[in-house]
Parts: structure tokens; C-alpha cells; sequence
């Protein structure tokens, strides 16, 4: 086990200096190759137990969007041990809570329990690990369940439904332009032996981490997961076979119309290095400059776009760095009043060319890194979203050193940092940008 | 493998809730002013996190100026004393504070995150934007806009527009009968005038309930309730005279154009004071409370694959007690769907639980209560929610027993006087197949 100096030196520091209290994480590695992060939080008597396979959406063969996804909902179907249906219920009996999500690079499972109850759930991830068993009268119903879970998140909302189109716009050739949860008509033909393949190939100790976050010690834990994961076989992982994004040489732009849309809106989004493929602080810059420009009424959008021009009814910006191969910078903004889409792009536009020209001040860099670090305090107090940022970054690609470093490279950022990254990041041809827009014939009908 | 789980659940420990010697860890603190707050100090973090709950909150809002409470809750943060809303949102960004306020069907809250270090300064703000808020023209103007944008995009969504017909339906004039937010007309008709009289009935003292968790003394704690709360308006406690609930069942299509319906359903329950509240809860987790446990998710979603999400849950208003339940299926299935949700109403009512269901809902709902308090934001939420409800400062220590102590008999009892099947009062919204389209109600539906 390698237990960080530093985090105890932090845990001690806590006692007399409370603004520099840092979590306490450990981490230790299986024989077998299963990563293992511990993050002690003694407040309740609780566990948030997770495994995270480095496996998601965007490792999908052509032609099987969403089998990530789906192999995540069959997961719960049972194990040789455990029968049909009654995973879930296990873990209810013993009076825990169970979940599990897919994202573009990740699939995870967690379990939420008292402490005493650690190595219960250990056990049955770990079966479920190599074991499960997906029986074919399970295969149609939970197909189906996929199929409804489609239509409450994208189908039924004309905004889930543009905001796919922007993602599939955004990316010309990697997969990160499909969405998770899959193109419903090849849901519609995904089977067991799909599922299973994507099983077989990615879900093994030496493909996955384990996220232990709650009131336990990292001994007590590297005990268990010896005992649950450490007999289980590594596997020989297959080749990466992730396609890479070409340059974008034109800008792309859509228009969606929907009868049910209500109240229009702008997207503006352009490819950016992530956490993981930055080559300097990049990832860390973007972070810094979206709340800049958009984290609070005072920052800049929201400021002059609602504020003082007074023509958008909310305007924003966001980074979205946590990605194994790319990230995202972009902006959003409803147009308020006779205010036109092609107007409030135009102002966002200038808004951007303001930035590129007269940059960023220190003033408005030393209050964002101020809100980074208090965000960081205030995010100790949830243990389930410490475990989640921590299974994500390491999940992607990350180091627990350069997690762990992290304020440190926040806090060097510098304005010619950020206005360097932005000026990589917002180039016009680079660009997509979409219209969400209600249909033609019921235009100006209701203000 | 069932059985091996039930013997680990029946060996499941009384687990502490918070932590050793929980019971003397919440304390019921007063002010010299008289004002009393339930504290629960942990110094862990650095932060500290304040909730406060106004008893009145929509139902508090004049007939035909429904929404001015939402309005005015909105309104806060947008300048008060010598600060307008850029002000006041800097002050807040300089101390990395938060304080949000917001508006429900019986209440309206207040909640605070604050670095320890800032508490004092951060409530200061508080009081300014408590008890000398500007309410100008401008901000007026412009959050009623944001208002009536989502009251517009309600207005299209298929949920929104099931929940809101269905309160409309059942509660005829009641203040419940209205959204939060108001309609469209009440909204585009409120006056600052209606706004300033809606302000002076949302906040007094004889109807407030504070709740403080995180790292600071209870002296310091006091001095600022004083300082904070002292003068605001004594006020009156409100009558909690019971509101009319519609008695007949009954079947509302309202036909939108989405591929997935969205139905809300539902009749009169119980009381939060109900002797009864305990068996219920215990009765509603098997019936459709458990999430992939209840016997609604068994037939709806794992059987039948008609779902993503099927549930019901005890809704217990200050002036009513509501017994809720929905989906949201395929059109084609919506039928099918509903007839299984009226089934296990049904089955419920006659049959009530099996010893072993009774069984796993305890050891469940006792051994997850523990996960209510693994965050001092949840905690806070606790201790405010609580002495809403009027439980006793030792609830945290007496509420499992009270779940242990229910009988098979208490919920067959339970079960047999609240589940109606016959008055379920349902709204569909979408194109469900083989069902009434034309929006009219027709009377008894089912059984």
C-alpha cells in the first residue's frame, strides 16, 4: 500500500489551519492489476462502495450504440450465485442502496451500506465481476426498459433530441458523438451475445478500480479486496481501438425546429484538450476561464448578456474536461424578448472576439481560482461525489498525484495561461453551432 | 442465495445513525433573543451549512396572484439594503458563500453554505437580504421573465403536465390546486405591489424552523441567530385546518405528440401526524417506495419491460395527505401499464405483505437510515425537515424502532384503508392507444 505522506501532513494541518483541510486518500494495488482508492470520511457509520471499468460508450464496435449501457442494466440480472432479480434486493435487505451508470469512457457500479456490510457488497460485485448470468428471457424486457429510459431522457424533449444532434455535430469521426444510452434504432437490435461479448472483453480486476469512500481504514479495506478481487483472474485486454478526431477545418451549424419548443435557445461548442490529453495546464486554464465567463451573475456572461444588454434570459459557458481522449468548451444562451437567435449569436460573438483581443483580468482570474478552491472544500462534504471524482479521473487516465496536485496547478495559472488555451480552443472553424427553434408556423404566435 | 441473504439481514445490527452517541449529538440551542435553532457540531470540514424553513410558502399566495410568493423568493438575491443583485452577488463570491431561497407548496426555504470561516459575514448578508430586500422594477421584470419562460416550457412538457392537471384536478380551490410558480396570467399580472404584500407574509419568526450543522461553537451559533433572525416579524403560526380532496377516481388523456406518455396518478392519503404514517411508509416501500425492489418495478419494469421508472410514494402536505404514484410508458403500453399499477393496488389492499417482504422492508429502511446523515447539507436538511414535521429532537434515535415495532397486521390494516384502486384519479399525457383521447374525464374508471 502506498499511503500518501502528504494527505496526512493535510489531515494534520486541518486541526489548526481549517481553509487547507484535504481529504485522506490511499491507494493500494491487487496482484491481479485491480486499482484501489480509499478515502476515509468518519462522520457516519457508511460506506459508497464503487468499481469502475474503463469501458464505455465510446469503446461500442460500429453498428451497437448503447451496448455499454445495456450491459450496465443486465448487470443486475443475477450471477450463477445470485438469481434472476434478486441483486438489488439483497442489497436493499441489508439495508443498503445500489446504482450503477455509463458514461462515454466509464461504466461503474456502487452500493451505498453501513460499514459493517463492506464485505458483503464486495463479494457480489466481485461475482458479478466474471460470473453473471444473463438469461434470454431477461434479453427482450430489459431491452424495452432501455428503449422507455431512451424516451424519458432524449425522445419526449426536443432539447435531449438537439442536444444529440450538437454532440453527433461536434465530432466528425470519434465516437464521443454518440450518445450513451445509444441510437434507439440499433437498441432496438442489440442482443445477448452482444452484451456478453462487450462483458468477456472489458469487465476484469485489471481493467477496473475500486472506489472505497466512508468510515473505514485503508488496512481494513485492502484486507477485503484481496479476499473478493484479488482471486479473480486478470485478463489480456484488447487493443484500444478508439477512432481519433481528424483536424475540423469548417465551421458546422444546425437548425432544429420542433412544434413543442417553447423557448429558443443558441449552443456553441468547440473541441478542447481534456484533463488527460492537455500538455501543460490547458484543462486547468478552460476550467479557470469558463467560470470567468459564466460562474455567477457577476461574471461576464451573464453580466452583460442579462444584465446590461439585457437580450438573453440566461447565457453561459462550461468546460468539460473529465474525457480519456478530448474536451469540450462551449456556450448556451436563450434569447429574451424580439431579441433573434442570429442577434444573440452575434453578441456572443463579439463577446468572444473581446476576449481573444483584450484578455482576461487578474482580478477576474484570482476570484475564479478562489471559487475553484471553495468548491473543492465544500465537495468534501458529499462522500458519494468524492468517490464519483475520484473513479472518474483515475478512471480516464489520471494520476492520483496529479489529482492530488491539482490546486497546485491551479493556482499557477497565469492570464497569458488562459488566454493562450482560449485562443488554441476558439477558433470560428472549429466551431459548431446549433439553433433550437420552434416550428416555423407557430412563429410569433405567443411571443 | 436468497436464503444466505436473508440470514445476513436478519443478523444486521442497530447501527448507530450519526455516529457514537448520536442522541446527545443533536442539541436544541436558544438564543438570549429566544430564538432556537437544532445544531449538530462537526468539525471535519471547514464549512458550515444553515437551513432555514418558513411555514406558509405558496399557500401563503392571494387567489388570483398565485406565484407572487415564488416571485418574491426569487427576488432576494437580487439586491437588498445598499446592494443591487451585482453587489450582493460579489459580496457572496468574495466570502465563497452560497445562500439560496425558494418557495414550495407549504413552505418556503432558506439555505446557507458558508467556509467557517465566513459564517458571521455570510449571515450578515443574510439578514440585509431577509429583512430590507429591494424588490426593484428591473429585477422584477426580469426574473418574472424567467418565470413565465419555464411556465411556458411546462406548458409542452409532458410531466409537468400530467402533475399539474392532476393538482388542479383533485384540489378544485385549494391553494394546492396552483403550481408554485403560478400560471401564466396570474404571473404576467403581478404587481410589486402584490410581490411586497406576498414578501411580508413569507417570513416570521412564530413560523420558522432554523437547522445548523458544521464547524463553529454553539455560542458563536447563538449570537448570530440573534443577530440574524432577531428582527424579523413575530407573525403567526398558521391554521392547519385539513383541505378538501377529491373523493372519485377518474381518467384525464391529454394528447401531446411524444412517443412515451406520462402518467401521474394518485388519491387521498395520510398525514405526516397520522398514527398510521410509520406502517404506511413500511407498506408503500414493497408497493412502489423501493426503487428496483417494489412490487411495481417487479411487474411494470422486470416482468414486462413496459418501463424505465414506475413508483408510488406517500405525498404528506401540511393540509392534505396525498398517496402518489406514475410512469412513463410507450403510448402503446400505457394501457397495459396501468392495468398492472391497479393490480398490485389491488393486491395490496387485500393481501398486504408477506412476513418475508415485511421482513427485508425493515431491515432496509432501518439499516439505510444511516445513509440520510453521511453529509452535513443532508443532516441540516434532517433537522429542519423534522421539526417541521413536529418530531421530537430524539426522532433520529426512536425512528427505527418505530419501524421495527410494525405487525403484518398493521399493514394489512394500513394497506386495506389507504390503497383505493377505484379512486385512483389518473392523468395521461401523450398518445396513449386504446384510451379516451378526447380530454374529458370520465368517471370510475377501473376495478
Amino acid at each position: 500500500m502506498k499511503r500518501l505522506a502528504s494527505t496526512l501532513l493535510a489531515a494534520f494541518a486541518a486541526m489548526t489551519a481549517p481553509a487547507l483541510a484535504e481529504p485522506v486518500i490511499s491507494d493500494f494495488t491487487l496482484d491481479n492489476g485491480m486499482r484501489a482508492v480509499v478515502i476515509e470520511d468518519h462522520r457516519a457509520p457508511v460506506v459508497t462502495h464503487m468499481v469502475w471499468y474503463r469501458v464505455g460508450s465510446a469503446d461500442e464496435p460500429p453498428g451497437k450504440t448503447g451496448i455499454a449501457h445495456y450491459l450496465e442494466h443486465l448487470m443486475f440480472k443475477g450471477t450463477d450465485k445470485i438469481a434472476p432479480g434478486q441483486f438489488s434486493k439483497i442489497i436493499a435487505a441489508n439495508g443498503g442502496q445500489d446504482n450503477a451508470f455509463t458514461s462515454r469512457d466509464y461504466t461503474a457500479y456502487f452500493q451505498r451500506i453501513a460499514k459493517d456490510r463492506l464485505g458483503l457488497v464486495m463479494g457480489m460485485e466481485a461475482d458479478r465481476m466474471r460470473n453473471v448470468n444473463i438469461r434470454q428471457d431477461d434479453i427482450v424486457a430489459e431491452r424495452d426498459v432501455v428503449l422507455e429510459e431512451r424516451s424519458s431522457r432524449t425522445d419526449n424533449d426536443p432539447g435531449g433530441r438537439f442536444r444529440e444532434q450538437y454532440m453527433a455535430a461536434l465530432y466528425l469521426n470519434h465516437a464521443y458523438g454518440i450518445p450513451v444510452i445509444g441510437w434507439r434504432e440499433e437498441i432496438e437490435s442489440l442482443d445477448r451475445d452482444d452484451a456478453l461479448e462487450m462483458y468477456e472483453r472489458f469487465y476484469a480486476p485489471n481493467n477496473a478500480i475500486l472506489i472505497v469512500a466512508g468510515d473505514v481504514t485503508p488496512d481494513e479495506v485492502e484486507a477485503l479486496a484481496e479476499e473478493h478481487y484479488g482471486v479473480i483472474e486478470p485478463v489480456e485486454l484488447p487493443e484500444s481501438v478508439r477512432a481519433t478526431e481528424p483536424p475540423h477545418l469548417a465551421a458546422r451549424r444546425l437548425e432544429m425546429r420542433d412544434p413543442r419548443v417553447t423557448q429558443e435557445r443558441i449552443w456553441r461548442g468547440y473541441l478542447a484538450p481534456s484533463y488527460v490529453t492537455d500538455e501543460g495546464n490547458e484543462a486547468e486554464a478552460l476550467s479557470l476561464l469558463s467560470d470567468i465567463l459564466s460562474g455567477g451573475t457577476t461574471r461576464r456572461l451573464p453580466r452583460m448578456l442579462t444584465l446590461d444588454t439585457d437580450i438573453a434570459l440566461y447565457a453561459g459557458a462550461y468546460y468539460s474536461g473529465m474525457a480519456r481522449d478530448m474536451g469540450e468548451f462551449a456556450f448556451y444562451a436563450a434569447p429574451k424578448g424580439d431579441t433573434t437567435l442570429p442577434q444573440l449569436e452575434g453578441a456572443l460573438d463579439w463577446m468572444i472576439a473581446d476576449l481573444l483581443k483584450n484578455g482576461v483580468t487578474e482580478e477576474e482570474l484570482a476570484r475564479a481560482k478562489k471559487s475553484a478552491i471553495a468548491s473543492e472544500i465544500f465537495a468534501q462534504d458529499s462522500q458519494s461525489s468524492m468517490a464519483r471524482q475520484y473513479g472518474a479521473a483515475l478512471t480516464i487516465g489520471l494520476e492520483l498525484d496529479e489529482i492530488e496536485s491539482w490546486r497546485e496547478r491551479l493556482e499557477a495559472v497565469t492570464v497569458e495561461d488562459v488566454m493562450r488555451a482560449a485562443r488554441a480552443v476558439l477558433v470560428p472553424e472549429r466551431s459548431v453551432t446549433g439553433y433550437l427553434m420552434k416550428a416555423k408556423s407557430e412563429e410569433g404566435a405567443d411571443g | 442465495m436468497r436464503t444466505l441473504a436473508l440470514a445476513l439481514a436478519a443478523s444486521l445490527a442497530v447501527v448507530p445513525v450519526l455516529a457514537q452517541d448520536d442522541a446527545s449529538r443533536i442539541q436544541e440551542v436558544t438564543s438570549p433573543g429566544g430564538i432556537v435553532a437544532w445544531f449538530v457540531q462537526e468539525p471535519a470540514i471547514p464549512i458550515v451549512t444553515v437551513q432555514i424553513a418558513f411555514d406558509g410558502g405558496a399557500r401563503l399566495d392571494e387567489k388570483g396572484k398565485e406565484g407572487a410568493v415564488n416571485l418574491a423568493a426569487g427576488l432576494i438575491e437580487e439586491g437588498a439594503g445598499d446592494m443591487d443583485n451585482q453587489d450582493f452577488a460579489a459580496e457572496l463570491d468574495d466570502l465563497s458563500s452560497g445562500i439560496g431561497f425558494s418557495a414550495g407548496r407549504d413552505g418556503f426555504s432558506v439555505s446557507v453554505s458558508s467556509l467557517s470561516e465566513n459564517i458571521d459575514a455570510t449571515m450578515d448578508l443574510l439578514h440585509v437580504a431577509l429583512t430590507e430586500p429591494l424588490f426593484t422594477d428591473e429585477a422584477i421584470e426580469r426574473v418574472r421573465e424567467q418565470v413565465l419562460s419555464n411556465l411556458r416550457s411546462q406548458e409542452k412538457s409532458p410531466q409537468a403536465q400530467a402533475g399539474r392537471r392532476w393538482y388542479a384536478e383533485v384540489f378544485g380551490d385549494a391553494s394546492y390546486a396552483t403550481p408554485v410558480a403560478g400560471t401564466i396570467e396570474t404571473v404576467t399580472a403581478l404587481t410589486r405591489d402584490d410581490i411586497l404584500a406576498a414578501y411580508g407574509r413569507m417570513v416570521a419568526k412564530a413560523r420558522m424552523k432554523i437547522g445548523v450543522v458544521g464547524d463553529i461553537e454553539a455560542d458563536a451559533l447563538t449570537a448570530l441567530l440573534d443577530s440574524t433572525f432577531g428582527d424579523l416579524p413575530e407573525g403567526e403560526s398558521l391554521d392547519k385546518t385539513p383541505v378538501p380532496v377529491r373523493e372519485t377516481g377518474g381518467l384525464i388523456v391529454i394528447e401531446e405528440d411524444v412517443p412515451q406518455s406520462a402518467v401521474v396518478l394518485g388519491h387521498k392519503g395520510i398525514l405526516r401526524d397520522d398514527p398510521d404514517y410509520i406502517p404506511a411508509y413500511v407498506m408503500n416501500y414493497v408497493l412502489g417506495g423501493g426503487g428496483l425492489t417494489s412490487r411495481l418495478t417487479d411487474e411494470v419494469r422486470e416482468k414486462n419491460g413496459l418501463a424505465y421508472s414506475v413508483y408510488s410514494y406517500l405525498y404528506p402536505l401540511d393540509r392534505a395527505g396525498l398517496y402518489m404514484g406514475g410512469v412513463a410508458t410507450a403510448n402503446a403500453r400505457v394501457a397495459k401499464s396501468l392495468e398492472l399499477i391497479r393490480q398490485e393496488w389491488a393486491r395490496m389492499a387485500e393481501g398486504g405483505l408477506t412476513q418475508e417482504e415485511l421482513d427485508a422492508a425493515k431491515t432496509y429502511l432501518t439499516g439505510s437510515f444511516a445513509l440520510r446523515f453521511d453529509s452535513n447539507s443532508k443532516i441540516t436538511g434532517f433537522l429542519v425537515g423534522a421539526q417541521s414535521a413536529g418530531l421530537p429532537i430524539d426522532y433520529i434515535d426512536t425512528r427505527n424502532g418505530l419501524v421495527e415495532a410494525v405487525t403484518l397486521e398493521d399493514v394489512s390494516r394500513v394497506a386495506e384503508r389507504l390503497l383505493k384502486p377505484d379512486d385512483l384519479f389518473v392523468v395521461v399525457v401523450g398518445k396513449p392507444e386504446g384510451m379516451e383521447s378526447a380530454d374529458t374525464l370520465m368517471e370510475g374508471i377501473g376495478g
